[in-house]
Parts: C-alpha cells; structure tokens; sequence
C-alpha cells in the first residue's frame, strides 16, 4: 500500500481524522510560508494564530448557514447582517458609559446573550413574511434587510439616542466602541485598558509563554483563538444534534420538496422558523466572538454583502448540507483563498524583486516583469483574492459540485437507521 | 368514528368516513369543479374517474387543502376541514399522494420512510438537543425503524433502504410514495394515478398490497385512468365530467350508464 492511500485511510475512518489532518497540513504550509519570508519564532506563531482565528470564525459561521441553507434550504444572503445585530446590540448592551459612544454597561454574559437573541429575534422577524417566498425571492428579501441593517446602523439618526434617560447609539460612521474581551479580561487587571498590568492569572501564562519565547500579545492571541476553537468544537456538536434528529429530517425534507413535507403533516412554516432564528442567533454569536477578538471597536461597513458571500464560498467548498464540510470549507477558505494569496503575493515580492506597479493596464502588458508588479502590487491584491475565488469556484462547479464533502450522505435521524430489527429481538 | 349524530342527519351520512358536499372552485371565469358532492364509506376503495380536465385533481387539491373551496364543504370523521391546511389535514389522518411521484431525491429510501410518521417528539427542536430528552427521541427512533424497515420489506423495498431516493425508477418511486404515506398511520389515502407509468409486474404487486390494506380497514380513494383497474378494484366509482359529478354507483351501473360513455367519446351531455 502506497503512503497516500494509507494515508487516506486513516482519514477516512472518522470526521476528526479529517480535520485533523487538513488542520496540520494548513499549519505546515503556513509555517513553510513564515520561514520563507524570514519570519522569526513569534512572526510565525502569529501567522498560525491568525489562520486558526479565521478559520475558526468562517467554520462557525459557515455551520451556521449550513443550518439554514444546507440543511432547510432558505437561501438567506443577509448573513452579514445577523451578524451586524448580534455585535451592534452585544456592544450596546456591555461597553462602557463612559465610552463614546456609550454603553448600558451590562456584564459582559448578558451583553453576548442579548447579542444573541436579538439576532436571532431578528431572524425569526425576518422569517415571517419571507414564508411566502421561495428561492430567488427570499433571496432578495434577506439581502434588503442586511443593507437596511448596515446602513441604520452608520446613520446619523442611530449614532446616539437616548432610551430612559440613558444614552447609548451605534456611532455612526464612527463605529462602536466594545467591551474587552473575556480574555483580556482573564488575563489583565484592568481590561479595558491597553497600558493595565497582568492579572495573576495573565502573569503565570506570559511567564510560561515566555520561557517558550513568545511575546505577551501573541500568547494572548493564542488564548483567544483557543477559545475560538472551543467554540467551533460547541456550534458542531450542536449542529451535528439537530442535523442527525428527526427535526434535522424534516428541514432536509423541505429542502428538497416543501409539498411532501406539508402533505406528510409537517407544520412547515414552523420549522423555518425555527431554522431561520437559530440560525441568525449563531450568525450573531459568531460575529460577537469575531469581532471582539480582533479589536477594540467595529465599523458597520464590516458587514457588507461581501462578507455573506466569502461565509456562502467556505459552505459551498466544504459541501452544503455537511456539518463536517461546513468547518473543513471554513478552515480551507480562510486559510488558502482569504489569507493565502497575501502570502503568496509577499514571497514573490521578496523573491522576485518586482518593480513598482505600472501606471496602466496598457502598460502592464508590455512586458513580463511589468504584468507581475501589476498583478502582485498591494492595490490590486484585493482583486486577485476575489479573481481566486471565482477560478476556485467555477473549478468546483465544473469537477465538484457538491462540494469538498457534500456527497456524503449524513443520515438524519438519532440511531444508525441501517441496524436492522432482527427477527426475534425483543 | 365517536360522533353521535345529530337527529336531523340521516343515517347515511353518520357512516361517511369522508363528507363532500357541494364543493366549488373557480379558476378565473372557469369553473373547475363544480357542484361535487360524494360519501366515502369507511374500508371502501372509490374510484375517481373522467375525462381530462373534468376536474379530478382540484377536486383532490380541495379535499387535501391544497386549495381552498369557493363554497362547499368538506367533512372528515366527524370534523369540518374545509379551508384547513395540508399538514393540519394530513394529522387527522387524511393523506395523500401525487400524480409525479415526489421523492425527497437527496435524502435516502430509509430517511424518506421515517420522515412521514406524525408526532415524533424529536421534531422539537429542544427535545432533539437536551439529554435526557434526546434519550426518549432515540427510543422511539428506534420503534419508527423498525416499523419503517417492515414497511420496506411489505413493499419490498428493503434492498434500495440505503440508496438515494433519487436513484430510484419509475414504479420504485410509487412504491416509495406508498410506503412513505402510510407511515403516517392514515384512515383514509388519496391516491392520484398511483399506477401512472408502472410496469405491469409492479402494477399487479401495487395491487396486491392496495387490496391486502383495503383488507386491513384503510380506505381509499382513487383517481386512476386505467378503466380495467378501476373496473375490477373499486367500488363504488364517482365519474366527473366538466367540474361536476355524472354518475355514481357500482362499476356495473357506471358500465352501463350511456352518459358515462358519451362523456369519454366527447359528446353532449345532458344530465
């Protein structure tokens, strides 16, 4: 037997193999990628922090949509803005007073817990009158809302209103200032702020992350992701529950034709609901975990529709209606298209000594070296992760459509339904 | 059947398992059906006959809820279902079946089986989640396979349990129809051309298993356009013409009956 195909069969026995194997292979890769542009120890423990704290969020938020659409179908491309009320209200709900613009100041358990309900509230407002429409419609519908969300939430109008006499807004243009983060809040006396000596607890860890020779912004970096992780670990086993259940079998039978499920007795509208508000409650938890490990305050102009789609192309590589596909699409998709080519364009810079950038098109064509400082120069990396992502798409539509485990068939019920009732058995 | 009747129903209709009276339905300035009225008595197979367009299917689609009367009613076992939908219908113990058969493709033969049955706890979102309550979940998961690979083998499924329903043929797919409608543990199926595109083998085996049920107390309504199968299965027959009914009787009376004959050649009727 070959190397690979032992290889493979040691992946293929369980789903943990699986990620397991893609994970130290992404983390090889990278670490390949951080030697070569001469990263020293803490440059390449950042870069792998990084690529787990990506991966963690698009698999969290990638199983997520996998509920809705994978699962049930709804074709819901307002993901961003779930996203946007579980953050936005978290952030009302927790910061300061004394910020600006304020907060309630409420624990930090009962801001993410507001966070959550509010998105999921939310999802299932939205579900309502979008019952009625199918595919294409409710499409349309969710994509509305997220705008209207991300655009009231930069308005004017919205940047400080008083409630009760308490004044609390969402900053408008400005963004909105967040609670420290729970980490920080393990780790540091005064959380909030970035001159604050370590608690004793944050002590203890940086000495042991310093004999190691890792900094202390990095090992704090490393907490959080870690947290991240345990939190992808929670949203999986919650997903693979309700997908292996008989509620998991009726949203896959709507799924595929709605009439049967209704003719059957299902209550229809009920599941997608349900769906619809779970959902966007774990849209909203992961948005909350995201982006209040990666700073201080959020943009409202964070949740444009670009960010539905790049959740929509982790789901869809890792192969709609897989829960295990939804975290392998995730960790694949951040780690390869997302952060990749930023990598990628900084080895041949540094390899290749290429020229500034040509003031025209026309001009990058003349020749060879010309076309490379073009294509690799830092203002048009952002267009060539988005030319990426279309060639890897249209690549798996043509060879794969259903994605890196889509073909898989995840029954859905509690028990392994091909045990069969032997004769005589009870 | 556990309502008494009132004195001023007559006997007749406290025997109906299913109660049509008067139904109406337009569709712009066309009148699909319109007038019908019929008893279905408990344990009977009734077939539904006529020409096409004679308003057959909305008469299913108004009976099943798929649509909405614009008059008339609908009584089943006692209760008044006019207007209700599908799925509350479908729960009382109502079901139907479709023309195409529509399989749920993605998902397997097994999967298709066990999503029909009704009151499974583990369609709770929370009861499928927690603990303890998942425990009781698995437990009647457990009672549904094993009803649901009897159900298999009845229709002899079994060897396709594990494939996609979507791999399935023709007449496979009615057989699965089948299997998967009377999961929900119905008192009456409505059939919509169950025989529409089986083979003669697998039509003689649908057969079977039709009468063998019949003989278990399910009753049935059938609409089919084979005349043979109606003719030697069902009793009584209702023939629809034009939205309305024609006649109804045993397969001797409608046999004989000359409207139904000129209905089927396309001549005048004059009722």
């Amino acid at each position: 037997m070959s190397a690979v195909a032992r290889a493979r069969e040691w992946v293929g026995v369980s789903d943990v193999r699986l990620l397991l194997a893609v994970s130290i292979g992404l983390y090889a890769l990278f670490t390949f990628f951080s030697v070569a542009l001469g990263f020293d120890l803490n440059g390449t423990v950042n870069t792998l922090q990084r690529i787990t704290f990506l991966s963690a969020v698009y698999a969290m938020l990638a199983l997520a949509l996998n509920l809705q659409w994978g699962y049930a179908g709804l074709f819901n491309i307002g993901v961003a803005g779930f996203m946007a009320v579980g953050i936005y209200t978290m952030g009302m709900l927790s910061a300061s007073p004394q910020a600006s613009p304020g907060g309630l100041g409420l624990p930090l358990p009962l801001g993410i817990l507001g966070g959550v309900l509010a998105a999921a509230l939310v999802g299932a407002l939205i579900a309502i009158p979008a019952l009625r429409l199918k595919g294409d419609y409710l499409a349309i519908v969710t994509l509305a809302f997220a705008e209207i969300i991300r655009l009231s939430f930069r308005s004017r109008a919205m940047e400080e209103f008083t409630i009760a006499g308490t004044t609390i807004g969402t900053g408008g243009a400005d963004g909105l200032t967040l609670p420290a983060d729970p980490i920080r809040r393990l780790f540091y006396e005064e959380p909030g702020s970035l001159v604050s000596d370590p608690s004793r607890l944050g002590l203890e860890y940086f000495a042991g992350a310093k004999m190691l020779g890792i900094e202390e912004n990095v090992a704090q970096g490393w907490a959080y992701a870690v947290l991240l992780l345990i939190f992808v670990a929670l949203f999986y086993w919650l997903l693979v529950r309700i997908g292996n259940s008989p509620f998991g079998r009726v949203l896959k039978a709507i799924r595929e034709d709605e009439t049967v499920a209704q003719a059957l007795g299902k209550d229809v509208r009920l599941f997608k609901i349900k769906a619809f508000a779970l959902g966007a409650g774990l849209m909203g938890l992961a948005s909350i975990l995201w982006f209040m490990g990666e700073g201080s305050f959020v943009i409202a102009d964070t949740f444009e529709p670009i960010l539905t789609f790049y959740v929509f192309v982790a789901l869809i590589i890792g192969g709609s209606g897989s829960n295990t596909g939804s975290v392998l699409g995730g960790a694949v998709f951040a780690s390869l298209l997302f952060e990749g080519p930023n990598f990628v364009r900084r080895i041949i810079d540094n390899t290749f000594e290429v020229g500034s950038q040509p003031d025209t098109i026309f001009a990058a064509f003349g020749s060879p070296d010309a076309l490379l400082a073009y294509v690799f120069s830092d203002f048009n990396l952002a267009a060539l992760r988005i030319v990426l992502l279309g060639v890897v798409l249209i690549y798996l539509i043509q060879r794969r459509p259903e994605g890196l485990l889509g073909n898989r068939k995840e029954i859905a019920s509690t028990v392994d339904l091909s045990e069969r009732p032997q004769e005589g058995d009870q | 059947m556990t309502t008494t009747a009132s004195a001023t129903e007559t006997q007749d209709e406290t025997e109906a398992l299913l109660q049509v009276r008067d139904l109406q339905k337009m569709f712009g300035g066309v009148v699909a059906v319109d007038g019908v009225s019929f008893d279905i008595a408990p344990g009977s197979m009734t077939g539904l006959i006529g020409p096409n367009g004679a308003g057959k299917s909305t008469t299913f689609d108004l009976i099943t809820g798929v649509q909405k009367p614009d008059s008339g009613t609908v009584k089943f076992d006692g209760t008044d279902i006019t207007g209700m939908r599908t799925d509350a219908i479908a729960n009382r113990g109502l079901v139907r079946t479709f023309q195409i058969a529509r399989e749920l493709e993605e998902m397997t033969v097994l999967e298709n089986v066990m999503l029909a049955p009704s009151n499974q706890q583990g369609e709770t979102l929370w009861r499928s989640i927690l603990p303890r309550t998942r425990r009781a979940v698995t437990e009647q998961e457990k009672q549904l396979r094993e009803r649901a690979w009897e159900t298999l083998e009845f229709f002899e499924l079994d060897h396709l349990a594990e494939e996609h329903a979507g791999t399935l043929s023709g007449g496979q797919r009615k057989l699965l129809e089948m299997a998967r409608v009377l999961m929900t543990d119905p008192d009456m199926v409505l059939l919509d051309e169950p025989l529409a595109g089986v083979n003669p083998t697998l039509e003689e085996r649908l057969l079977d298993r039709l009468d063998e049920l019949q003989e278990q107390g399910y009753t049935f309504l059938l609409v089919e356009h084979d005349m043979d199968v109606i003719m030697n299965n069902c009793d009584p027959i209702v023939v629809m013409h034009q939205g309305s009914k024609l006649v109804e009787g045993t397969p001797e009376v409608v046999k004989s009956d000359e409207r139904v004959l000129e209905a089927y050649l396309g001549g005048e009727v004059d009722a």
